[in-house]
């Protein structure tokens, strides 16, 4: 019985490692020298109590809580607890997103090309593949947490402590654990990989919002939330163990869950209804880019109400900042009164900031689907007809740069719509879709580069999510450690005005634009050359 | 008249010639076989006749316009199955075909129900659920109710059950019927033979052979199947005498043509019992350049 299921999980196991003998140690360096590297440059920054104490002032409002999560120890802000509240929650998010993507490459991926078909053939037993993949994430997790906590521990920061660096680890790897067991369960319902990513990728976002509404309202509502649960354990301040040790319980039951489908399951099956199809294309489906809208509609519908959930989220935090700000006279006067702005307003470029950023990634999505199409040999049905290079890749640039201003738009007006709802101080609703526009520029620079690659270097086309993590990185923390201007201006989201705190500047945006069609036309000059196929 | 032409098409990976100097030469209304085993060379050279891939050296032309440059002018009269058909696991096959047609430019909405129902496809399912020779429906489908002068095929049948080769081999031959040309491409003598009025042989890269089938058979001569009263003892010491096999009691061998007098001459000495001749098949032909015994080399 036990053959007929797990038969040679150990040999997969070490097979999906040496596949990853590349992709794991990227993915867990990367985490553990950001996580490093930003316990340290907090230390440098603030170096003494002061000033980490007037840096919890500042974080003290419902933004920053919807944010990166309530604050523990803000009235004693150490080293460790400053690292814990603003760093802890934004990391365990990329954790939990990397085991999507690394348990589903492994799963659903496998199976929808056939690949799980050969291997079943072999005497592997029944669940043999999604145990090695669980195995080998439950590896990666545990090193992750392992490497992390020591290595902050190691760092010798006064207060980070050896247990407070080990729960700060394993809150990282339990998040990641679980959000590999909800992956496993969605890997099972849905019938394709793509679909299987959407709706982890969905959940987590949900799982980040749930958090946030609950933090800075009715705390019950986060307890609804792995994420919520995770902040719990109070890391560098009263390092509670039982959230890891719950987060972990409820992975290993999902799990067991998803074996559970997978056993009851046929192979290439999913438990999600596909529709009976049509007969005949729709008039719609008659041209390179009826194409590119029909694979990616579902996806993209998605994405929309994600973005407007987001900007509704935040909109709904802009109330609660200000009437919290209105029973702390001394604040308002430090920081209103120097730039002549209210806090709503030097709020508001922050957040929109974010969202720009998470707006780019359906939109480099849209664009790179054309490199995913000609992997799976699937464009030479188009080149192969009367289409030309130029007209197909117009078509997902022009998707791509729609979906880039529509979930741009949608973010803005979710975070005027509500925040205005919820606010006394009256502002425009057009101010706030003024600044999310501007952003536009930005976005349309990354499709350009994205372009560029699928032109010159179609295997590197990964390198476009390199640099969309750069430019979160500089622009959301560029904000908390005053990078000097020029790293900022490395991304194209830095170039772009702080609307309502800057003027629009037209020349700016201007120029950008103009850079990226630059760049955009040197990428379809490549297109235009290579060879198409793998 | 020509349709295609390569001349000299060289195409290189890296390092690796997948093509080296390949010459073929479509004429109009003409069924042109290309054959070679796995990994020979026929995708590439298909591919660079469409423009997907780009020619390191030669020259291709299709309707006498580069197949590079004016790819786009070019397909709107091609019609071209893949190999590996791979389609788009959430559109119907109906749909894909649909698609398929619209890209072209031209449009026969009527051959496309007929089509459906002699290749037996159900075009409301979704192509994640079809198997191989179903995706090959598709693209076939979409081939054949398209108006082109030139179809590309690349393996066609591979997926396909005998009776769908039949359906296939037909609308092939209605094509050509039509003054249509056809390129394709198979490692399946049989069909090949069938259809083809000429035939070019590729391996690793290079074209091995060309010509009319009857001027390849010409080539490699005739088999002979001889039962004689009296052992014919010299017989594999002839020139011109090839695979001598014991069959039942008779010999079978091959003759080259020039030597087949000699031949006769000689086997009438010992009382021929019985005797049959015929042509070699394709195979035949096939397997004496598969064994790499060298082209021509034994003679
Ligand atoms: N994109 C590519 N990169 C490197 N080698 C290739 C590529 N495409 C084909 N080849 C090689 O070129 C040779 C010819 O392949 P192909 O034309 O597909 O053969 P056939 O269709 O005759 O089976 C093979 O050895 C194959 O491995
Ligand atoms: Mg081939």
């Amino acid at each position: 019985m036990e053959k007929q299921f797990f038969a040679e999980t150990a040999s997969l196991s070490r097979f999906v490692l040496r596949r990853d003998r590349l992709r794991i140690p990227i993915w867990i360096f990367a985490f553990v020298a950001a996580t490093l590297l930003i316990a340290v440059a907090f230390t440098d920054l603030y170096q003494n109590a002061q000033e980490r104490q007037a840096i919890a002032e500042t974080m003290k409002n419902p933004a920053m809580t919807a944010m990166v999560g309530p604050g523990y120890g803000l009235a004693n802000y150490t080293a460790g607890a400053m690292m814990a509240h603003q760093m802890l929650l934004m990391t365990a998010v990329v954790v939990g997103l990397m085991n999507i993507l690394l348990l589903t490459r492994h799963t659903r991926t496998d199976e929808e090309d056939g690949r799980i078909e050969l291997v079943r053939s072999l005497p592997v037993g029944r669940l043999s593949n999604l145990v090695s993949a669980l195995l080998v994430m439950v590896l990666v997790n545990v090193l992750l947490a392992l490497i992390t906590g020591t290595g902050l521990y190691a760092l010798g920061i006064e207060t980070m402590n050896l247990e407070g660096s080990l729960l700060y680890g394993a809150a990282l790897g339990a998040t990641g654990l679980i959000f590999a067991a909800i992956t496993a369960v969605f890997v099972q319902l849905s019938q394709n990989a793509r679909s299987a990513i959407g709706l982890s990728i969905g959940f987590l976002l949900l799982a980040y919002m749930v958090r946030a509404i609950g933090d800075v309202g009715d705390e019950a509502i986060s307890w609804l939330s792995p994420l919520g649960w995770i902040l719990k354990a109070e890391v560098y301040v009263n390092n509670y163990w039982w959230p890891v040790l719950l987060t972990v319980g409820v992975a290993a039951l999902l799990a067991a869950l998803a074996l559970y489908l997978n056993s009851i399951r046929d192979l290439g099956a999913g438990f999600l209804p596909s529709r009976p199809g049509k007969m005949h294309a729709s008039g719609f489906l008659a041209s390179p880019i009826g194409l590119a809208i029909r694979l990616q509609r579902t996806g993209m519908l998605a994405w929309a109400a994600g973005l407007l959930l987001i900007g509704a989220s935040y909109g709904s935090v802009l109330g609660d900042l200000e009437s919290f700000f209105a029973d702390v006279d001394i604040m308002q006067e430090m920081l209103v009164q120097t730039e002549g702005f209210s806090l709503t307003e030097q709020f508001i470029p922050m957040l929109m900031s974010v969202m720009a950023i998470i707006a780019a990634i359906p939109a480099i999505m849209a664009v790179l689907k054309l490199k995913g199409e000609e992997k799976n040999e699937r464009v030479e049905h188009v080149l192969g007809r009367a289409v030309s290079r130029n007209r197909l890749l117009g078509s997902y640039v022009l998707l791509a740069f729609i979906v880039g201003f529509v979930m741009l738009s949608l973010a803005g007006l979710g975070l005027g719509l509500v925040g205005l709802s919820v606010m006394e101080e009256e502002l425009a609703l057009g101010m706030f879709y003024r600044a999310a526009l501007a952003y536009l520029p930005a976005i349309l620079a990354m499709i350009s580069i994205a372009v560029l690659l699928i032109g010159w270097a179609p295997k590197l086309t990964g390198l476009i999510w390199l640099y969309l993590i750069f430019s979160f990185v500089v622009v959301y923390l560029g904000g908390l450690f005053q990078f000097p201007e020029w790293v900022v201006q490395l991304s194209p989201f830095g170039h772009v005005p702080r609307i309502p705190i800057e003027d629009m500047n037209y020349l700016k945006l201007l120029l950008l634009t103009g850079g990226a069609a630059i760049l955009a036309a040197l990428g379809f000059a490549g297109y235009n050359k290579r060879d198409i196929g793998r | 008249m020509t349709i295609l032409q390569t001349k000299g098409l060289t195409k290189k990976f890296g390092d690796f010639a997948a093509l080296d100097g390949v010459d073929i030469e479509v004429g109009k209304g003409e069924i042109y076989g290309f054959i070679g085993p796995n990994g020979a060379g026929k995708s590439t050279t298909i591919r660079v006749l469409l423009g997907i891939l780009r020619a390191t050296e030669g020259q291709a032309t299709i309707f006498g316009k580069d197949v590079w440059k004016d790819a786009v002018d070019i397909h709107k009269r091609v019609a071209y199955v893949p190999g590996d058909v791979n389609l788009w696991p959430n559109l119907t096959g109906g749909e894909v075909i649909d698609l398929f047609i619209k890209l072209r430019g031209r449009t026969d909405k009527n051959r496309r129900e007929e089509l459906i129902r002699r290749f037996d496809l159900d075009p409301s399912k979704k192509c994640r659920t079809y198997s191989k020779g179903n995706r090959q429906k598709v693209a076939l489908v979409a081939a054949f109710s398209s108006d082109a002068d030139l179809y590309i095929l690349d393996e066609p049948t591979s997926g396909l059950d005998p009776l769908m080769e039949r359906v296939f081999q037909e609308c092939v031959m209605e094509a050509k019927a039509q003054g249509k040309s056809i390129l394709l491409s198979s490692h399946i003598l049989s069909e090949v033979e069938k259809l083809c009025d000429k035939v070019a042989i590729i391996r690793q890269g290079k074209i091995i052979e060309k010509g009319t089938l009857h001027e390849l058979r010409h080539l490699t001569g005739t088999i002979l199947l001889v039962e004689t009263r009296q052992p014919m003892p010299a017989l594999s010491e002839m020139k011109g005498v090839r695979g001598i096999e014991e069959k039942g009691g008779a010999l079978s061998f091959q003759v080259d043509t020039e030597e087949l007098d000699n031949v006769i001459r000689y086997i009438s000495g010992f009382g021929v019992v019985r005797m049959e001749s015929s042509p070699p098949t394709l195979e035949e032909l096939f397997m004496r350049h598969y064994e790499g015994a060298g082209v021509g080399g034994v003679s």
